[in-house]
């Protein structure tokens, strides 16, 4: 009884929405495919499920952004406190403890320019060059880059801090975007998408029309690597803006902290003798530091998305 | 092999001269500068120079910007390294790296042994520290100071007092209770009356622990050059477990731990009744617990034994100038401005609780009404506390370390049948052990 009535109500809620194929009777015997998808009740389910896992912490958040401090411990955790303090809380996050968080912001941009922004610079040159060019050594690198891509960086970052702390980088923003600047992974993937999306014939058509190495990567080959360019640039613009490990062990000095640590103090600071709780202003702050990260994934996705499948059908 | 050095090193220290908290150490003999007189240090701050230091004290922020004020030369760069361990790593880090330490840091009395015994303090007392012996109470003062030395200066207490939810007593009319036992019943009729409410919170907290013992009497760690003993079978830590063994056999403490959001909800929700917890607690009660303002009270700490005045410490730090520190004078004064005087004076003003007798026996400061705890006169529980600490406590050289390792020993007291005093002799075990492979003798 109740199955047929689960069946009977998913199957009408899918002949109403919009985007739902209309109800076939053969639709049991043909097989599905990306061009016909048969719709699969247990897998909707399924995917329902991870969405709501998905989104509930960032429901959460943005529902607490609201509260303050007073409604945070005394309301109940998914739904709004007494008072809506939206703005007030914004406010307060810029401009607690002469505006730190702002300072921490900026740092975070420069770590993500700088850091990501070089690492994708670097690993379009090197992946290019790596697929397009037949050099001695060139198994050598492949093996170091492969078992690079294995290391975590968690790993490298005690090491990395006594070969700083040697060059008196610590404590300072290079210690931050030099290791950033190398991205194994991201090499790896501009690597195979060069020697796919980039033909050797038009290289060979080019080089034989007298275009010398550099012209012919700037004009010819870039644009044909934009799709993976734009995917290596959104990873590494990820992982360095939520960098906490690297920064925690290389900069004491909270001027030049970026938000992940920044945050981190403040819900230190609840816990110590005399601090202040400022329980609102870490959940703001945490909606204002994932907040570019969405707009840049919302922004970038088309290109990185036909980035991804590049490459990976033989015409 | 690396013990070995470890051990010839620590011998070799030994021999020179090492602290024990509380035990008779020997002289200071000067290895760096005989320090320096007040001329020294008044020529020092018309030169001026920059001070670093490394700090998490909210109110530090004011006094560097008086100090400067002040002396216009000077230039204080306060960096907050992190909070509590997390900056003691780091400093300990940077003075083993001979680069990058601060010339001043807070250190909380606990870990004080830690830098002085590695020798990476300077004795204060030969920039004139002694001068203030006298300014500081005497739980505080006993802290910082070992034989002849100064190790550092007090910048805050914390006499324990226990801080009660007064809305939830009267609700169910049950008495706030004035010893120990009496804690334990009210404990019960508390729950008894709603099964929602605990007496208190306890997941295992390590400071929380030794200043309830150091109030019964118990002496469990002491320390003499590299000899260290670590004891947990005296009478006064017996009173102890035998009562909060009670307390956790009956599930009467929330098992909630202290500093979490969930503990600031439970403080302010009326599912947390009481704390028994430092004089510095009514700052974060009015900043953490803001909706529960006029719901809480403060009361002397319960006793052991009925008819007492004992008391203890709970948290409390201090100023320390590291043996990096480039322009030494420049950091004493300002040291010395952050203590006593008008930087004391500022902090108080700002919410910290004073190490300072002036302060603490000052009218302004005992009759100060909070709002907070609907008006009473808390400052006067405080002082009074502040006056019955009890003496002769003294930390291990390594109680950063102890403390780190109490929830993986001690702590399973609290989540599982365990009982409590096996818990704190496992944790004893632990202790003797590090001591041990760091080159300490322990309990020989």
């Amino acid at each position: 009884m109740t199955a047929t009535a689960t069946t009977d109500h998913v199957r009408r809620a899918a002949a109403t929405s919009p985007a739902a194929a209309p109800p076939q009777r053969t639709s049991r015997r043909r097989p599905s495919t990306p061009l016909n998808p048969r719709r699969s009740v247990p897998l909707t389910l399924v995917t329902g499920l991870v969405l709501v896992y998905t989104l509930l912490p960032l429901g959460w958040l943005v529902i607490n952004s609201t509260k303050n401090q007073r409604d945070l411990v005394t309301s109940f955790g998914l739904w709004f406190g007494e008072d809506v303090n939206f703005w007030d809380n914004v406010s307060r996050t810029l401009t607690y403890d002469d505006g730190v968080f702002v300072r921490w912001l900026l740092n975070t941009l420069f770590y993500v320019l700088a850091g990501a922004g070089g690492a994708t610079v670097l690993a379009v040159l090197g992946g290019y060059a790596l697929a397009k060019y037949d050099f001695p050594g060139r198994k050598a690198v492949f093996a170091v880059v492969i078992g690079a891509v294995a290391i975590p960086g968690t790993a490298l970052a005690v090491p990395t801090f006594l070969m700083f702390s040697g060059m008196g980088l610590t404590n300072t923003p290079w210690a931050v975007i030099i290791p950033s600047l190398i991205s194994p992974f991201g090499l790896y993937l501009m690597w195979v998408f060069a020697s796919e999306a980039v033909p050797d014939e038009l290289l060979e058509a080019a080089r034989i029309d007298g275009s010398g190495e550099l012209r012919t990567f700037f004009r010819i080959a870039l644009p044909l690597l934009m799709p993976g360019t734009i995917t290596v640039l959104l990873f590494s613009m990820v992982a360095t803006w939520n960098n906490y490990f690297l920064p925690l062990i290389m900069i004491k000095d909270p001027d030049w902290y970026p938000l992940t640590l920044g945050l981190n103090a403040w819900n230190a600071q609840a816990q110590t003798a005399g601090g202040e709780a400022v329980f609102d202003l870490i959940i703001t702050g945490s909606l204002l530091t994932i907040a570019p990260i969405v707009v840049i994934f919302l922004l970038l996705q088309r290109y990185w998305q036909s980035g991804l499948s590049a490459g990976s059908v033989k015409e | 092999m690396r013990t070995k050095n470890t051990r010839r090193f620590l011998g070799a220290v030994a021999t020179a001269c090492v602290l024990a908290l509380g035990a008779s150490a020997c002289g200071s003999s000067s290895d760096d500068g005989s320090g320096a007189d007040k001329e020294d240090i008044a020529n020092a701050l018309k030169q001026g120079g920059k001070v670093t230091v490394w700090a998490w004290e909210p109110t530090l922020k004011k006094v560097a910007a008086d100090f400067e004020k002040k002396y216009p030369k000077v230039d204080i760069e306060l960096v907050n390294a992190g909070t509590n361990d997390k900056q003691y790593t780091a400093l300990q880090n940077a003075l083993a790296a001979g680069s990058g330490a601060p010339d001043v840091a807070q250190v909380e009395y606990y870990a004080l042994g830690q830098f002085v015994f590695g020798k990476s303090v300077v004795d204060l007392a030969r920039y004139g520290a002694r001068d203030h012996d006298r300014a500081f109470s005497a739980g505080p003062s006993s802290a910082v100071r070992a034989g002849g030395s100064t190790w550092a200066m007090p910048m805050d207490s914390g006499p324990m007092a226990l801080f009660y939810n007064q809305k939830l007593f009267d609700k169910h009319h049950i008495k706030v209770p004035t010893t120990w036992d009496e804690y334990v019943e009210a404990a019960r009729a508390l729950r008894k009356a709603d099964p929602k409410v605990y007496i208190t919170n306890d997941m295992g907290d390590a400071g929380a622990t030794t200043s309830l013992i150091w109030q019964a009497g118990g002496r469990p760690y002491k320390a003499s050059d590299t000899k260290v003993s670590v004891d947990f079978t005296d009478a006064g830590v017996k009173t102890y477990t035998n009562t909060w063994q009670r307390l956790l056999d009956e599930r009467l403490v929330a098992p909630v731990s202290s500093w979490s959001d969930e503990w600031y909800k439970g403080l302010a929700d009326g599912t947390i009744a009481t704390l028994a917890i430092g004089a510095w607690m009514p700052a974060n009660f009015s900043s953490g617990v803001a909706s529960a303002s006029g719901d809480w009270r403060v009361a002397p700490l319960p006793q052991w034994e009925k008819g007492k005045t004992i008391s203890a410490e709970n948290g409390g730090s201090s100023l320390v100038m590291t043996k990096d520190a480039q322009k030494k004078e420049l950091a004493y004064a300002f040291i010395e401005y952050a203590t006593t005087g008008e930087g004391a004076t500022s902090r108080v003003a700002q919410g910290a609780f004073p190490a300072t007798v002036a302060d603490l026996e000052s009218p302004a400061f005992l009759e100060q009404k909070f709002p907070y705890f609907g008006g009473q006169q808390a400052n006067k529980i405080f002082a009074a506390s502040a006056r019955n600490v009890a003496s002769g406590w003294s930390y291990l050289p390594y109680q950063v370390y102890a403390n780190s390792i109490f929830n993986d020993t001690a702590g399973k007291s609290y989540v599982s049948g365990l009982p409590l005093e096996k818990g704190l002799a496992a944790w004893q075990q632990a202790s003797v052990k590090y001591g041990k492979d760091q080159g300490f003798t322990v309990n020989e």
